[in-house]
């Protein structure tokens, strides 16, 4: 049986897509078949982050109407072969995306795969809440803001009340904090959120915090995860991020910023 | 075709409205009143369901147009659902826009729990609102519990989009996010933060008090009377309190 994850945020523009690319393949690169989905119907960006673009020939769609077997639609990833990509379709609207449909992709691809990561559409919507219906856990997204962090809140509440295990009375979904776009010096100049603001009104349990960095562009741009990136902040704090998911205990870095040379050199406290 | 599901079924449910009593007939009054409370409260009035009580209206003899009354509502955002205590021609004109009238008041049984406003002779308010509990589609009265029976306990975090009511006492152990609502027809206590908003006596009971551990709350209400964020004091914000009604006065206390 797999372990179903989904990336979950409200707000849009805040790093799922960036995230669900960096742990799906941190979790294949650690050994697990992992299988990872664009639930964004109609704004396919997930296969151009993982630099599978130009071999789609299926989607998740055709797969729900049966057009395409589950097989035929995975793209296997060119740098690890543990990871699967099943694109989105660019072309259908997003009424094409049903809870059965949904369940059944999900259902037959969790009997090879350890891992299925679902990359969610921002939102409230129909969509978004699929993503998130069949979750075992959910990781969410937010940037250090007022308006994102609400936006999580508002999706926590979804996460507790509208999940298949909320329905079935099953232990809730295990839900995680991401600080994604974190600005460590514009946070000390009181122009973000710390992160103590930000668990002062979510209370998660944190898997990480990603710095803003501009490699994340620029692996996007190379189509590339930014977690193959390994000499980026950013990149290590995604596998810092997949170390404990996976139960490493591992201390919180990137919170403070740049480590300044001479602390660095001399080990300074903060 | 096999079909055994029935087209329709009907079921008796309770519904929430605040009921406007006037007393003037004033439009030019009352809706300057309505527009002040409104702007202390706009999304909790957007779009509400009302109920209109005319008795101290009639009690003083002012006759008013009701058709005139409705359009004012309207074109402030509310959507009137009922008349009560109107007269003859008053409920006529109800009739004629669809509005349903309330007979339960003047048959002398009450569902509505606070207590009538005494009428004062200086400085009437143009139009009071309070909030009481609709039983439709029964018209037996409903006993007001002087104590809550039954308590529910909730142990998770009440997040933004979330609603919660209770019969009876709210126990809430988790926050309290902003944009949450918990409502219970007995007391709330939070031991917790409370950000979003708490109200407390629903069906009217004026006894109903709210505790919590930390008051950071978007509104907070007791059988009606109600307070915003911008009127909560200072020396409170933050700290445990209890909220409870004293002459139609919300008090905020802090429990040392
Ligand atoms: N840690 C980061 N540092 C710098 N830029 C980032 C970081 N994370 C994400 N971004 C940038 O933010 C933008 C949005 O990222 P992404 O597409 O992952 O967000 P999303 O939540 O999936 O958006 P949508 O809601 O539209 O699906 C992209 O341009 C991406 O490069
Ligand atoms: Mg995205």
């Amino acid at each position: 049986m797999a372990r179903i994850i989904v990336v979950t945020s409200g707000k849009g523009g805040v790093g799922k897509t960036t995230t669900s690319a960096a742990i799906a393949m941190g979790l294949a690169k650690k050994g697990h078949k992992t299988a990872v989905i664009d639930f964004d119907v109609g704004l396919r960006n997930l296969d151009l982050i993982l630099g599978c673009e130009r071999r789609v020939v299926y989607d998740f769609i055709n797969v729900i109407n049966g057009e395409a077997s589950l097989n035929q639609a995975l793209i296997r990833d060119k740098n690890c072969n543990l990871l699967y990509i099943l694109p989105a379709s660019q072309t259908r609207d997003k009424d094409a995306l049903t809870q059965e449909g949904v369940g059944k992709v999900l259902d037959e691809l969790s009997k090879d795969f350890e891992y299925i990561v679902c990359d969610s559409p921002a939102g409230i919507e129909k969509g978004a809440n699929l993503a998130l219906y069949f979750a075992d856990d959910a990781f969410v997204v937010t940037n250090p803001e007022i308006s994102s962090v609400r936006d999580s809140d508002r999706m926590l509440g979804i996460l507790s009340s509208k999940s298949r295990r909320a329905e079935r009375n099953e232990e809730p979904i295990k839900e995680y904090l991401l600080l994604t776009r974190y600005d460590a010096d514009r946070v000390k100049l009181g122009e973000m959120l710390s992160l103590e603001d930000v668990q002062e009104i979510l209370s998660l349990e944190l898997l990480g915090i990603i710095p803003e960095s501009k490699s994340v562009l620029s692996a996007s741009n190379a189509g590339m995860p930014v977690i193959l990136d390994e000499k980026s902040e950013a990149g290590q704090a995604y596998a810092d991020v997949v170390a404990r998911y996976l139960g490493e205990k591992l201390p919180h870095r990137f919170i403070d910023g740049k480590q300044g040379f001479l602390r660095r050199l001399f080990g300074g406290r903060k | 075709m096999l079909n055994t599901t029935p087209a329709l079924e009907f079921k008796s449910s309770t519904f929430f409205a605040p009921i406007l009593i006037l007393y003037t007939n004033d439009l030019a009054a009352i809706e300057q009143t309505l527009h002040e409370k409104i702007n202390l409260a706009p999304e909790f009035f957007k779009d509400s369901p009302l109920i209109i009580d005319l008795r101290e209206l009639n009690k003083q003899n002012q006759d008013l147009d009701f058709t005139q009354i409705i359009q004012l509502l309207r074109r402030v955002s509310f959507f009137p659902v009922g008349i009560r205590g109107g007269n003859e021609n008053q409920n006529k004109q109800a009739r004629a826009l669809f509005i349903p009238i309330d007979t339960v008041r003047e048959q002398g049984s009450s569902i509505i729990i606070g207590e009538p406003q005494k009428p004062e002779a200086v400085q009437q308010p143009a139009a009071q609102l309070e909030t009481v509990a609709v039983k439709e589609p029964s018209v037996r009265p409903v006993p007001i519990p002087p104590v809550a029976a039954t308590a529910t306990l909730v142990t998770q975090p009440i997040r933004s989009g979330q609603r919660i009511y209770a019969a009876g006492d709210l126990i809430i152990l988790s926050q309290v996010s902003a944009g949450a609502e918990i409502m219970a027809e007995g007391n709330i206590h939070v031991y917790n933060t409370l950000r979003g908003r708490a109200l407390a006596g629903v069906h009217g009971n004026t006894a109903a008090r709210i505790f919590c551990f930390d008051l950071q709350a978007e509104l907070i209400s007791i059988a009606g009377d109600y307070k915003t964020s911008e009127d909560l004091n200072k020396q409170t914000y933050n700290h445990p309190v209890q909220i409870y009604l004293q002459n139609h006065a919300l008090i905020i206390k802090e429990i040392a």
